[in-house]
């Protein structure tokens, strides 16, 4: 079968920018970029079907590097099919998701039950984050060379730091033979603990444990001093203040391999989100102040921040309708993150390029995918409406999970439709 | 002019012309308690249900009593009788709570904000009588109380409060109190005990003791909890007591007719002398004299602020 998209203008960072081309799709593959009008001879295939993407911008397809989708274990929470709907609506062809699941992800068979699980669905591609140590317990290595056999793609053991330097160092050490990258959650939770939310003026007013800017950054300097020890590539997730993005720069500026990414809540958001006790507003690392929000923008604008994940936490009433203090911390994101991230383009802090690049580009390079939109390559494609206004509206999502601070903004620009291998897993309603 | 709210869930929510009214309501009410018959009817088939999930005695006795002589029907549930220590969640608990249909839910919570969770979901109203670090609206009232009667007036006053900022309730509400009525007020603690941005309260930070209760109209000193030393917040309850125990010497640092206050219960010879906490400017006892006689204020003006809001 062939497929064609037609009218659509292509963002491809790197190679194509603002590039009306129409698309051949053939067997799940990009067989040919061509000129609009241009008539292409389809061969012997019968059956062609066009996609009138006009008004569209087509980029390759948006890749999250942080997600949970919580089976197995949790699913009331999510599941990985929920998930998936979720991350296809939202535009990303690939989720990565973490390993705090139950079991741990921190064995090949889990890992195989995750990929499994993916192919049955074929909704977009998963690819597992295995563990670093044993239970996420930050004691023994897990086997990362066979999860990796499985289809595992980094390590982490996201929810938790790994606290000892030292496992932390045999971590990357073990790592880099692999060829795998290290996902550091950036936490010293002997400065965290008991804390809900940002140590400043609103916690002291509303009477919160704070957890101070520097209970992140010593743990992110900790994990750059560690990879230019070890020569390992280290990714920081979920970036909030300015202090970790200084010590990204520094330590990329050193030649360190590091990375890293935010997420849309710590450019879009500050502590203030907290102010009546909002547990939506509730996440770890939490909401900081306007100066670490402008940080952080100014981290993505530079390039110290590579990507944008969305650290999709999907959570029940259960454990978001309670006392602040013991809610659970997460919001999820798949199906908000475009929207919002766009918001930097509307306002011209990244060009839409770049934002792709934050987006996809970059998440691809960590996982060593080539995803440019080139004949040959895998057509996982997102066709983007920049001009769609919105509400959002958890009512509407595909997620299980409705744990958003974002309920009720208005914003512009969404996935209009999501291809995965050439198939169409979303459309927008029209 | 008459109360409009609901509930008191803390002081940032009042008006000075609200604390001025349950003050002047509270005087009223004092009277009622020097009778020897100790009872009004003003609350006469009200059910007041008081549900404590942290330990405390004079503080739920205040409000025991308080509504007792109001003539109100108390049910008092504490941690160990609830069905929180079956796995029930808080908003399920006082819904059935709202359920039996009481008029007023008194409720101590160790977490920030519960007060504010509940009284959201509930029809009843909502007495915060302590949430976590955030506040306890009565106890700063009752102590703005003993403040007007002693010295007239709480404006332009200036009052010192000493110790554990970062983990006190009592200290927000009455830095927020306090300003809001008119007066100065000046902190001191320990770099442990003083919470980041605590001056956007509208407070003063001092340096030590000396400056901070010097020419004070009013002392006021924070029980230093013991328990806290394991959290390395002080190194010794010794040495705590040499910086910013509150001392005959120290005292005399501040105005000649300075009064001392504590919301109890005392470390004798820690963050307070004996013979300070006994002494003639000592105002400690009559802090819980005055706390019934607030508290049926507040009892009296919630019930008739709903009333009166449910005629609109």
């Amino acid at each position: 079968m062939l497929t064609r998209i037609k009218g659509a203008k292509i963002v491809d960072p790197g190679n194509m920018d603002g590039v009306y081309k129409d698309i051949i799709i053939r067997d799940g593959l990009i067989n040919a970029l061509i000129e609009p009008e241009e008539a292409f001879d389809p061969g012997d295939v019968t059956e062609i079907k066009e996609i009138d993407a006009t008004g569209m911008v087509a980029v390759p397809g948006l890749i999250d590097l942080h997600v949970h989708l919580r089976e197995p274990g949790h699913e009331y929470k999510e599941t990985i099919e929920t998930g998936a709907k979720a991350a296809v609506r939202g535009g990303f062809t690939t989720i990565c998701p973490m390993p705090n699941t139950s079991p741990v992800n921190d064995n090949s068979q889990v890992t195989a039950y995750i990929v499994n699980r993916a192919k049955e669905l074929g909704l977009c591609h998963i690819l597992p984050v295995g563990a670093i140590t044993h239970g996420l317990e930050g004691n023994t290595l897990a086997e990362y060379g066979d999860m990796q056999q499985k289809g595992m793609v980094a390590i982490s053991d996201d929810g938790r730091p790994v606290a000892d330097a030292r496992v932390m160092r045999r971590a990357m050490e073990y790592a880099n033979g692999l060829n795998l990258p290290v996902i550091s959650h950036a936490e010293d939770l002997s400065l965290a603990r008991n804390g809900a939310m940002n140590e400043g003026i609103t916690a002291t007013v509303l009477g919160i444990k704070g957890i101070p800017n520097a209970a992140e950054s010593v743990m992110v300097m900790r994990d750059i001093a560690l990879a230019e020890l070890t020569g390992a590539r280290v990714h920081i997730a979920h970036v909030s203040c300015e202090e970790s993005v200084d010590a990204i720069r520094h330590g990329k500026a050193r030649g360190v391999k590091v990375t890293a990414e935010t997420a849309p809540h710590y450019f879009t958001l500050t502590e203030e989100a907290v102010a009546q006790y909002d547990t939506h507003a509730k996440m770890n690392p939490p909401l900081r102040t306007e100066k670490d929000r402008q940080a952080i923008i100014e981290g993505l604008v530079d390039g110290t921040l590579d990507i944008i994940a969305t650290d999709h936490a999907p959570h029940s009433p259960l454990e978001k309708e309670v006392e602040f203090d013991r809610a659970a911390f997460g919001i999820v994101g798949l199906e908000t993150s475009l929207a919002l991230s766009l918001g930097l383009v509307q306002e011209g802090k990244l060009s839409l390029s770049q934002l792709i690049e934050k987006m996809s580009k970059n998440p691809a390079a960590i996982l060593g995918i080539d995803n440019d939109l080139k004949p040959g390559n895998p057509a996982d494609i997102t066709l983007i409406d920049t001009e769609a206004y919105h509400t959002i509206d958890p009512d509407t999502f595909f997620s299980k999970g409705v744990n958003t601070p974002f309920v009720g903004f208005n914003v512009k620009g969404e996935a209009w439709m999501t291809l995965v291998q050439g198939r169409v897993v979303f459309q927008k309603d029209v | 002019m008459r109360f409009e709210h609901k509930d008191l869930l803390d002081i940032n929510s009042l008006s000075p012309q609200d604390i001025t009214m349950i003050l002047d309501t509270a005087e009223g009410m004092k009277e009622i308690n020097k009778r020897p018959v100790k009872k009004v009817p003003t609350l006469r088939g009200k059910t007041i249900v008081l549900f404590f999930q942290e330990p405390s005695t004079r503080t739920k006795l205040s409000f025991d009593i308080a509504a007792k002589r109001l003539s109100a029907d108390v049910i008092s549930i504490s941690t160990g009788s609830s069905s929180i220590v079956k796995g029930e969640t808080l908003i399920d608990t006082v819904k059935n709570l709202e359920a039996m249909s009481p008029d007023i839910i008194v409720m101590r919570h160790s977490s920030s904000g519960a007060a504010q969770l509940i009284a959201r979901k509930l029809s009843p109203s909502v007495v915060n009588a302590g949430d976590g670090l955030h506040a306890h609206p009565t106890q700063s009232l009752l102590d703005m109380m003993t403040v007007r009667e002693k010295k007239g007036r709480i404006e332009g006053l200036k009052i010192a409060i000493i110790g554990d900022i970062a983990h006190s309730r009592v200290a927000r509400s009455n830095i927020n109190g306090f300003t809001k009525m008119g007066a100065t007020v000046n902190v001191t603690a320990p770099g442990t005990m003083i919470p980041k941005g605590i001056e956007t309260l509208g407070c003063h930070v001092a340096p030590d003791i000396e400056s901070c209760v010097e020419g004070a109209d009013v002392v006021m000193m924070l029980r230093i909890q013991k328990e806290r030393q394991e959290k390395i917040l002080f190194p010794s309850e010794r040495e705590y007591a040499s910086r910013f125990g509150l001392t005959r010497e120290r005292l005399a640092l501040a105005r000649m007719d300075a009064i001392v206050m504590h919301p109890g219960p005392m470390n004798r010879g820690v963050e307070i002398a004996n013979g300070v906490a006994d002494g003639k400017r000592s105002v400690i006892l009559e802090q819980v004299t005055n706390g019934v006689a607030l508290r049926m204020a507040v009892f009296y003006l919630v019930a008739g602020g709903k009333k009166y809001a449910d005629k609109d």
